[in-house]
């Protein structure tokens, strides 16, 4: 039962022409985010000017703990102690993975059941407990799909958004009874007969696993507090059942005070499943006698973040509460989906993400602020206000100043030497207008990428500046 | 040096652009104004909680143990938990049997599994939202209660719905372990579609009890 | 009023006729229409492509030529959110190009802003018996916030009927080097809008921004669908006795 990773996998304009071509999941995939496209701009428009004060106060709130990350790390450190928790500090994912390892075996158990995570994914937390001969259960539906097929998560709410219903069903039927609880034989593709048949195969299990792995939401510097929100109830069962609870949680999650959720409670549910709430949402400070995990376990993930963190421009990805309302606004992802992107943070925040958290590692790292026409949808629905055209311009600009795309750097210095003059400017319009007739339908070269699908525009006799010297209108 | 060290040096080393006298205490939002209420609390509440496909009732005091035994016996409910400490006259009128269950004397998860399901009582309800939160109080028991059993019936005095999100947050303890429900359990993993029932109570039943119990 | 205008390196090669109809629009209206020959590029492709230094240079150029001017006008709605949201990040905070580039930029419009706020006009005398679907550019619209001027001057046009079409605010793929760098995907998202606005019934596609109609129309074109592409100005240029020149 290997996991599958996104080790190898090429740069993003291959990545994503294949994806393009790929009829299903284009189907799958449009019809995936224009439902919560809607579902989104409703409860969104529910809530008229007062969305904006939000918006911009969950934006005030996140920038201002990130100034003052250091002093609230420590604010919630030492809640976290007081109300029973242990804390833990890992400084990359290698650190995470045995420090988990290590808590999971002090139990003496070799079964998890985990609650959906990013930081437990971008950590490859499953892998490394697999090595240890440990087995991580994923419970949340859509991680269970992706667990079951051997598949990479495409999205970060729904990891399993690039499947349609009728490969859904397929996997269950041939993989569930290798994990577990079989499918039922008779099962249909209806979206109520898969989660029932979820809730059969994970039953007996959530019953008897005394330990489980979470990630968080938020987590409350004043008081201590973690917060989990989602659907299913996966979750309740991960938090409440078992004897020890483990949270992967990263050093950006916190918030200062218990109040503030106020401001989170109601951003992150309309914008990530276009609801008023969320089915469920559980917090925990702590140990409660007699009530859920009798030993709690946070484990505080750096893994690059700091990183970010000290780029002035770049640190505003640090506010994401991943609601992912910008893969499904985002007419790239729609028509790439996830796995293009190489990476367990997809879509726009991924296409930030990624180069910051790894650094500019790879040719994957250095397409991903390419992977995007600027159009700004992202930041228009983002719930805190992330400027995504404005950090993706950012990094294009740390990729232009490394070394190598010694082609580009001439292009664009010619470009820059034309444009500087309007001499120079106006003796290439010239020469273009009178080599009009020459120009072929299809270019060859980097170029060739517009011509094989759009014509050219044809080349005018005459640029605009000659009309206008022969209108006779004059200079100034 | 030790990770916690290192990380909080690469913390402080990536903010020296942040002026040393910024004021570290935020200070607190002014109170987030709620969405257009469309109606009075109870009203929206109820009208949230069916958008969630949750079943409502509402009654007088008088009528509520009357109420919770027709629940019961609509759903077919003979064997149900509940905490022990919830008040005793709700009970009065029912049938089915009641398991109580306490931090001291917790049911098995193979008992709970076996109920028909559970009645408790909640702390605060959000009619914005259609939100019923949970605290561990009086009446609503450990978490594990309300999450195995495949019925949940919950109790909602008039008094206790707030209209929105952050009235509920104000008046809640956050040292004590809190469940936010919103509805049945719901899925939105197949197709980004929302359909109801996977790990949580499958039916939410919630009584409205308009004066003071 | 006396405009100042800067065509852009786009429109001065490729779309002459867009800034032809612009100087017969506003000169009908009766304005003057001053071209600075000194103006080349607002820098655009250089900052989004990441190579700020030479945008910053471009941007010098553009403010130096243009700080004199009462109005300028933009005909293409991403140049004039360059100029007007991009340069003062340009320079390092407080610099003498942000102060410059902050103190010219609210004096920089796109053409519908420059008719609707500055000279008050809607009805601008047009004559444009076609049907249109209008695709509202994603700077235009989000950067700009030109929300519904494009389509109030368009109805106003008589003959003309603006129709509606399907995702009409998603963007239509073209974005810079974006479509040569993600060919593939700037194609589908290409090929996306120009259903669309097939699918409208529309005659003619037009925006304030002819980079994307060029791609769009690229894919028009090359699928041999009949529809033309125009820009807004050139629509508003036209009258019962001057039609399109493009």
């Amino acid at each position: 039962m290997s996991s599958a990773t996104f080790l190898g996998m090429p740069p993003f304009p291959k990545a994503a022409g294949k994806a393009v071509g790929d009829a299903r999941l284009r189907h799958n995939l449009r019809r995936a985010t224009h439902t919560i496209r809607d579902k989104r701009a409703a409860a969104v428009g529910e809530l008229g000017e007062d969305w904006l004060r939000l918006r911009a106060e969950g934006a005030a709130i996140k920038e201002h703990t990130l100034r003052h990350l250091d002093r609230y790390l420590e604010q919630l450190e030492d809640s976290v102690r007081r109300a029973g928790g242990r804390v833990h500090w890992a400084a990359d994912a290698a650190e995470a993975n045995e420090i988990v390892t290590d808590l999971v075996r002090a139990t003496g158990e070799t079964d998890v059941v985990k609650v959906k995570s990013m930081a437990t994914q971008e950590i490859e937390l499953n892998g490394a407990l697999a090595e240890a001969g440990i087995t991580a259960y994923e419970t949340d539906l859509a991680e269970l799909i992706v667990q079951l097929g051997q598949d990479l998560p495409s999205h970060i709410l729904v990891p399993a958004v690039h499947l349609g219903r009728a490969q859904i069903r397929e996997i269950f039927l041939e993989q569930m009874a290798e994990w577990g609880v079989p499918a039922p034989s008779g099962l249909t593709d209806d979206p109520r007969a898969l989660a029932e048949a979820a809730r059969v195969h994970l039953r007996e299990r959530f019953l008897r696993t005394r330990t489980a792995i979470s990630g968080a939401n938020f987590a409350v510097a004043d008081t201590g507090t973690l917060v989990v929100l989602e659907s299913e109830g996966n979750g309740r069962m991960c938090l409440t059942l078992p004897q020890t609870l483990i949270s992967v949680v990263g050093i950006e999650k916190v918030v200062p005070t218990w109040t503030d959720l106020e401001v989170f409670l109601q951003l992150l549910p309309r914008s990530s499943t276009g609801e008023r709430m969320n089915p469920y949402t559980s917090t925990w400070t702590g140990v409660t006698p007699g009530d859920g995990p009798q030993e709690f376990h946070l484990v505080l993930l750096d893994n690059g973040r700091t990183d970010v963190l000290a780029d002035t421009v770049g640190r505003q990805a640090l506010r994401c509460i991943r609601c992912s309302a910008c893969l499904n606004v985002c007419p790239v992802y729609e028509r790439t989906g996830g796995h293009a992107y190489g990476s367990v943070y997809p879509g726009p925040i991924g296409a930030i993400l990624t180069p910051q958290l790894r650094g500019m590692a790879s040719a994957v790292e250095e397409a991903l602020p390419y992977a995007s026409s600027l159009c700004g949808a992202c930041y228009e629905v983002c719930p805190v206000a992330i400027d995504i055209p404005e950090v993706l311009v950012h990094l294009r600009e740390r990729v232009a100043d490394s070394p190598g795309h010694p082609g580009e750097k001439a292009l664009m210095a010619g470009a820059e030497a034309v444009l500087s003059s309007p001499r120079a400017l106006d003796a290439v319009q010239r020469a273009a207008g009178l080599g009009r007739g020459a120009v072929p339908r299809r270019l060859p070269g980097p170029a060739g990428a517009w011509t094989d699908t759009r014509d050219l525009p044809e080349i005018p006799a005459k640029s605009f500046r000659q009309w206008w010297d022969e209108s006779g209108r004059g200079r100034s | 040096m030790s990770s916690r060290e290192r990380i909080l040096a690469r913390v402080r080393r990536a903010l020296v652009d942040v002026p040393a006298d910024e004021p570290w205490t935020r200070v607190p939002a002014e109170t987030v104004a709620n969405g257009p209420g469309t109606g009075p609390a109870l009203e929206v509440l109820e009208d949230r909680l069916r958008d969630y496909r949750a079943l409502v009732r509402r009654a007088p005091a008088s009528r509520l143990a009357a109420e919770v035994a027709a629940a019961l016996e609509r759903r077919g409910a003979s064997r149900v938990v509940v905490p022990a400490d919830i008040p005793s006259r709700w009970l009065d009128d029912t049938r089915a049997r009641t398991l109580r269950d306490s931090r001291e004397r917790p049911v098995s998860l193979e008992d709970l599994d076996g109920v028909d399901g559970v009645v408790t009582g909640c702390a605060v309800a959000v009619a914005e939202t259609g939100t019923l939160v949970l605290d561990g109080g009086p009446g609503q028991g450990r978490r594990a209660l309300t999450l195995v059993p495949d019925y949940h019936l919950c109790v909602v005095r008039a008094d206790q719905v707030v209209d929105g999100v952050p009235q509920a947050v104000r008046l809640l303890d956050p040292s004590r372990p809190l469940t936010w429900i919103s509805g049945p359990s719901a899925t939105s993993d197949i197709e980004l579609n929302r359909v109801e029932g996977v790990h949580g109570p499958r039916t939410l039943e919630v009584l409205l009890v308009e004066a003071g119990v | 009023m006396r405009i100042a205008l800067f065509i852009t390196c786009v429109n001065d090669t490729l779309f002459p006729d867009t800034g032809r109809a612009v100087v017969r629009l506003l000169e009908r209206l009766g304005h003057e229409v001053v071209f600075p020959a000194e103006q080349t590029c607002c820098g655009q492709m250089h900052h989004n492509t990441g190579y700020r230094r030479s945008a910053g240079r471009l941007a010098v150029r553009f403010v130096r030529t243009f700080e004199g001017a009462d109005a300028v006008v933009v005909p293409s709605a991403s140049c004039a959110a360059m100029i007007r949201d991009g340069y003062p990040r340009l320079g390092a905070g407080g610099s003498r190009l942000s102060r410059k580039a902050a103190r010219l930029a609210p004096r920089v419009y796109d053409l519908t802003e420059l008719l609707m706020d500055v000279l008050g006009v809607t009805d601008v005398g047009a004559y444009y018996p076609h049907k249109v679907a209008y695709h509202p550019t994603c700077h235009g619209l989000r950067v700009l916030g030109l929300g519904d001027r494009p389509h109030r001057l368009l109805r106003a046009v008589r003959g003309l009927e603006l129709v509606e079409m399907t995702g009409a605010t998603e963007c239509g793929g073209f974005g810079g080097t974006f479509a040569l760098k993600n060919g593939d995907v700037s194609s589908a998202m290409g090929a996306d809008k120009a259903r669309h606005a097939v699918d409208s019934g529309a005659e003619v596609l037009c925006a304030v921004d002819n980079s994307c109609l060029m791609h769009i129309g690229g894919v028009l074109s090359r699928q041999r669908s009949g529809m033309r592409v125009a820009h807004l100005a050139e629509i508003l240029a036209c009258t019962e006795k001057e039609g399109l020149t493009r």
